[in-house]
């Protein structure tokens, strides 16, 4: 019993973190006025940069740095289509989406001898606890250090947003960029900053995806993370709290799916698989409410409107 | 408002793009022929196209051109390939493929089911053929090749019954088809037969990762069955399969591969591989269709009796002794004296004797 709780648990982290990294992106984009939906692709780019650097250098932080550097610089193509030149959010960030895996497929033919996925990398993130950490019921709580970035992030994140100077201008910029610009606030500087911080936290996402759970990158590591990271940013009313609260939620419910299938009881697998979609949506009815985003989101801002 | 919906819309192009299985690489397409330096000339050419996972995906895409290039090789035919980067390419490159004079057409993989048939009722004068698909009517022209893959499911499942020393095994599956239950069948029964021999239970535990491309969801099931006492597990899942492995390696427990050699990923804890020699099955069917030019209108099946199916040579990992009986037990399926069942019925059918 005790080895299933930590089990659930240990699960329930590992699930949540390359969503919790995209979901706290996500936020720092919105909460400045910029949609992005180009995560799913920042996230593939960070995934491969991670566990490609990762393979070369033999240094599993220095690929995770390098998958933040990739995803900042895709959310640069992003922040130029959508701030300067005023085009539909939307719109670039399905490009960025259909850029992502095209390029990382691309370069790693290059590097990989023509293959779709790399080698495996053979320092992975460490484990909590080191690799041989714990025994029993507390082996699956020695989770990936990640686990921990990722929370510490959103506790920083959130500090950010609500208790400092930068933050407030960052909300004001996404409620009412004219007003901010009036003030003094540089909204182009601000939103280039948020967007650009955005594809380095979902360039790590990909890479806690790559570098912790598996070694590698392969064509499948990333497919649709970044879609309910952003469902989660929505679900969380576009907090860093509640976003990743959101993520912990689903990553929940994928783990009671894992715990409750082939057991000695058993349950369809079909039903169990909804499990999670169908939590999300009673626990959205039930506790979540009305959700409304930042009032500029989506709207490019051009200087002297009004 | 407008965010959700652009959600909304994002989500159903990710949902589409995953049913499609398609890498997402856009682009030009790599074409490459690979006979001019044989001295043996014959006119016959055979080509093939990919499925989206390229010609160098380390599996069967790259197996059926190993294939080719052999056949090329003994018999001086011309092989060439036009790798595939999305599903609507399919059709195209079938058809450039005829128009630059081959005469037998392979697409790899069963994604390419219903170009290849789309082509085969447009040139009823070319010959046809398909890797991991079977048609409801194959058309005359049309080859399936299928292999039966609880063949060597049961050499594994063989092997972790005699391997086990928790008495408890794992399979990992991605979604349930047809097609899987033959992995899982084959396996269960292969260790069942391995239990018997032994005079013990052998639990199997078995759980669908409800996905072929989620590895987080593979790795936890797999820790899940780990922690739950498991030491060997057998996954057949696709990508969910790289979290299988991985689960392997951080519990220090032994998996089973499936359909290559996969002891490159984790050398210390893949126990064996589940092989398919799709290239050998290639070949065999252009030969065919080189010498004797009547093999459409039929789906053929491949195993251990035709030697495109099987378990690596390389057993170091295998407990002494576990590798030559393994051998064995093939030889008994080879010969018929062993069947391995490959779906529910028959499974429980071979429990029962």
């Amino acid at each position: 019993m005790l080895s299933s709780i930590t089990l659930f648990i240990g699960i329930t982290l590992m699930y949540s973190t390359p969503l919790a990294f995209a979901a706290l992106g996500g936020v720092v984009s919105e909460r400045s006025g910029v949609t992005n939906l180009g995560i799913e692709g920042m996230m593939t780019i960070g995934a491969f940069t991670g566990a490609t650097v990762g393979y070369f250098t033999g240094s599993a932080w220095g690929g995770f740095l390098a998958a933040g550097a990739a995803g900042g610089m895709i959310a640069l193509l992003h922040a130029f289509a959508s701030i300067t030149c005023r085009a539909d959010q939307t719109i670039s960030g399905i490009a960025i989406n259909l850029i992502g895996p095209g390029v990382a497929l691309f370069i790693c033919r290059i590097l990989f001898d023509g293959a779709t996925m790399t080698v495996p990398v053979t320092n992975k993130i460490p484990k909590l606890f080191g690799s041989a950490g714990g025994s029993g019921a507390l082996k699956n709580l020695n989770v990936d250090v990640t686990v921990v970035v990722a929370l510490a992030l959103a506790v920083l994140l959130w500090v950010f947003l609500y208790k400092t100077k930068w933050g407030f201008h960052i909300r004001a910029v996404g409620e009412h960029p004219a007003a901010a610009d009036t003030m003094g606030i540089h909204v182009y500087r601000i939103r280039y900053l948020c967007v650009i911080v955005s594809g380095i936290l979902a360039g790590f996402g990909g890479a806690s995806m790559t570098l912790a759970i598996i070694p590698q990158f392969t064509p499948t590591a990333i497919s649709g993370q970044g879609f309910i990271a952003l469902a989660a940013v929505i679900f969380g009313k576009w907090t860093p709290h509640g976003a990743y609260g959101a993520c912990l939620l689903f990553g929940a419910a994928q783990a009671l799916t894992v715990i409750l299938g082939g057991g000695s009881f058993q349950v369809p697998s079909e039903i169990l698989a909804m499990l999670p979609y169908v939590i999300t949506i009673i626990i959205l009815i039930l506790f979540v409410g009305r959700s409304a985003a930042p009032k500029a989101s989506g709207q490019p801002y051009e200087k002297g409107e009004r | 408002m407008k965010f959700k919906k652009a959600l909304a819309l994002g989500l159903a192009a990710a949902l589409t793009i995953s049913l499609a299985a398609c890498g997402g690489s856009k682009g030009g397409d790599k074409e490459k022929s690979g006979s001019d330096s044989s001295e043996k000339k014959s006119d016959y050419s055979v080509a093939m196209i990919t499925d989206t996972g390229g010609i160098n995906d380390q599996s069967f895409n790259q197996s059926a051109w190993e294939g080719l290039q052999e056949l090329s090789e003994e018999t001086g035919a011309e092989v060439n390939y036009i790798e595939s980067k999305q599903v609507s390419d399919f059709v195209t490159n079938l058809e450039r493929l005829g128009d630059k004079g081959a005469t037998l057409l392979w697409g790899v993989g069963y994604a390419c089911a219903d170009a290849i048939e789309e082509a085969a009722q447009s040139n009823p004068d070319l010959q046809y053929a398909i890797v991991d698909n079977a048609y409801e009517n194959t058309p005359d022209n049309v080859t399936g090749v299928m292999f039966r893959a609880q063949e060597p499911s049961f050499m594994v499942g063989y092997v972790a019954g005699k391997t086990t020393e928790t008495n408890q095994v794992g399979f990992v599956g991605g979604i349930a088809s047809g097609l899987i239950d033959q992995f899982q069948y084959g396996y269960e029964a292969g260790v069942q037969y391995a239990a018997k021999e032994l005079g013990k239970d052998i639990k199997v535990s078995v759980q669908y990762a409800e996905s072929f491309s989620d590895a987080a969801k593979g790795k936890a099931i797999a820790s899940k069955m780990y922690s739950e006492g498991c030491d060997v597990v057998y996954h057949a899942a696709g990508g969910s399969g790289t979290g299988v492995i991985e689960a392997a390696k951080e519990a220090d427990k032994w998996v089973i591969g499936v359909d290559r050699d996969q002891a490159y990923l984790a050398p210390d804890n893949v126990l064996t591989s589940a092989l398919k020699l799709v290239g050998k099955a290639v070949k065999e069917v252009s030969l065919d269709a080189m010498n004797s030019g009547e093999i459409g209108g039929q789906t053929l099946t491949y195993g251990l009796k035709e030697e495109c199916v099987g378990i690596p040579e390389e057993h170091g990992n295998m407990p002494e002794g576990v590798y030559e009986e393994t051998l064995a037990v093939a030889d008994k399926i080879k010969s018929g004296e062993l069947t391995a069942p490959s779906t529910e019925d028959e499974y429980n059918e071979f429990v029962a004797k």
